[in-house]
């Protein structure tokens, strides 16, 4: 039984970090029509940026949380005014390749520096040690990064659909050219939504650093998980990407309880799965 | 509300709020306005009339910033247009109903309504707005696409009379609607007009625009090609007919 609630914790934990990039991967979607494949670099800068500000300038885990996905956030909307920007209007296909070059730029850059082996991330002192539940052992880290990454998934749900920010940012996903015609500024927050999606990517990268380790792979070895789970939920739903990366994470938890030797591929059987059935995804509309 | 709504006719003294010359714009790769001349007065009700795919729509939206290529020359209150980009264009106090309606699937009737921001002061509040068009007031919940097709019209004028813009182009808001419908649209357009709105209404139902216009222009192959105010009417009827074709 112990294990068993080992690997839904392991579960949950994974799930965090898909939800909190596929949730970026569906505003980024939604609003710029790009499927951003830089996604999982971005995750990765967001450790990064952690690491340095705790070796270079001695600001903690708790600054990390906050300055790491604003400074990748920047980033992000640089790369959209210079480069993302010219795609507007054309084939899915071109934003995805150009994404992808973007990834593996960032990705060579930073394995040049660092290589491929991970450099440590130490948990914070606040975070340390765990609890006995009774029927389990909770590393306090652990149970951290699953409850704020909840908060800030609904936190984000709340922004997108219960705000007025949020109706514009909606609409602008519906009808571009119309929510301009209102007087809104739709070019400006198009570079905004595109840094909040990166934001989010950071931030899950700096949750990340201390149960991963920091490597310039960690993204792209997640991302492909993360890109099965955004077409198991559908893009474009911020619930459904929510809801569809915590239940992934429980799911291949459960595999690996079960049935270990298919935990690597049950998010990929049920792609297939869903794709016969709701080629749109389980909470998606059709295009 | 009524007479010191900047921009408005009390504002321009009644004069020539917008000025559209030689105005060309392009879908893409199709020349579809090749060279609108007309003017709209402070006050007035101006309708574009004329057949289908003559460019009425197109003017709307060049005016509007909307469409990717436009020369010539838009200007309103004495400020040229034609190269700025239509969220600004929207800020000095110009608002446009699509034809199409462009109701939100997404976002509720209270959403859809709050989704223009307030672009100057002297816009109706939300207790004008439900006096003018009470059915919305009960359906604020509602997704906006679930409303009938007069509920949608109805919304999508009210949500650009909360803005404060005093120009108002609107694209066929009798389209498709029961006569009951085109009536309220009647009473609601004679409302703002009296309240010192002005507004550019592009329909084909003619008996409609005969009972709210001041002044007709006749649109045809993307140029305007005759135009005369309501006391002419009786005397253009024929030619009217031969332009319209009906």
């Amino acid at each position: 039984m112990q294990a068993l609630y080992a690997q839904l914790l392991v579960g949950l934990i994974n799930g965090s970090f898909y939800a909190l990039l596929s949730l970026g991967l569906a505003v980024i979607f939604g609003m710029l029509n790009i499927i951003n494949f830089a996604h999982g670099a971005l995750y990765m800068m967001g450790a990064f940026v952690a690491y340095f500000l705790l070796s270079l300038f001695g600001l903690n885990y708790w600054w990390a949380l906050f300055i790491a996905p604003v400074v990748v956030g920047i980033f992000g909307m640089i790369l959209e005014r210079t480069l993302l920007k010219w795609l507007a209007g054309l084939d899915h296909l071109y934003g995805l390749l150009l994404t992808f070059g973007i990834a593996l730029i960032v990705q060579g850059v930073f394995q040049n520096y660092f290589g491929s082996s991970g450099l440590p991330y130490a948990i914070p002192d606040q975070l340390r040690g765990g609890m006995n539940l009774g029927f389990m052992f909770l590393p306090v880290y652990r149970g951290w990064v699953v409850v704020f990454s909840l908060v800030v998934c609904l936190a984000t749900w709340f922004l997108i659909e219960r705000t007025r920010l949020g109706a514009y940012l909606r609409a602008a996903t519906e009808n571009p050219t119309l929510v301009r015609a209102f007087g809104i500024n739709v070019p400006r927050m198009i570079t905004l939504t595109y840094g909040l999606g990166v934001g989010l990517a950071a931030l899950a990268g700096v949750l990340s650093a201390p149960i991963n380790q920091v490597r310039p792979l960690m993204g792209a070895d997640l991302i492909i998980v993360v890109f099965a789970v955004v077409v198991i939920g559908g893009m474009g739903s911020i619930m459904g990407s929510i809801i569809t990366g915590f239940a992934l994470g429980v799911i291949e938890g459960l595999t690996k309880y079960f049935y270990p030797e298919a935990s690597n591929t049950v998010v990929f059987v049920l792609m297939v799965l869903v794709l016969l059935v709701k080629p749109t995804g389980l909470t998606g509309r059709a295009a | 509300m009524t007479a010191t709504r900047p921009g408005s006719a009390a504002a321009a003294g009644g004069g020539t709020i917008l000025d559209v010359k030689n105005l060309e714009a392009w879908y893409g790769e199709s020349h579809i306005l090749h060279g609108m001349n007309f003017s709209v007065n402070a006050g007035e009700v101006v309708t574009l009339l004329g057949r289908n795919g003559a460019g009425k729509t197109t003017t709307l939206k060049s005016i509007m910033g909307i469409l990717g290529k436009r020369t010539g020359s838009v200007r309103f209150n004495n400020r040229e247009l034609i190269r700025l980009t239509s969220d600004r264009i929207a800020r000095l106090g110009i608002a446009l109903c699509p034809e199409e309606r462009g109701i939100f699937a997404s976002l509720d009737v209270r959403e859809n309504l709050l989704l223009p921001p307030v672009v100057r002061e002297g816009g109706l509040s939300l207790d004008q707005i439900f006096e003018l068009f009470p059915n919305l007031k009960e359906r604020l919940k509602s997704q906006g696409t679930k409303l009938s097709g007069g509920e949608q019209q109805m919304l999508a004028i009210a949500r650009i009379l909360r803005t404060g813009a005093s120009f108002l182009m609107l694209d066929e808001p009798t389209e498709g609607l029961a006569p009951v419908i085109i009536q309220q649209i009647g009473h609601t357009i004679a409302r703002l007009k009296k309240e010192g709105f002005t507004i550019l209404l592009v329909e084909q139902n003619f008996r409609f625009a005969s009972t709210v216009a001041d002044r007709y222009y006749v649109v045809e192959h993307g140029k305007v090609i005759d135009g005369f105010s309501n006391a002419e009417l009786p005397a253009n009827m024929d030619k009217l007919h031969g332009y319209l074709g009906v």
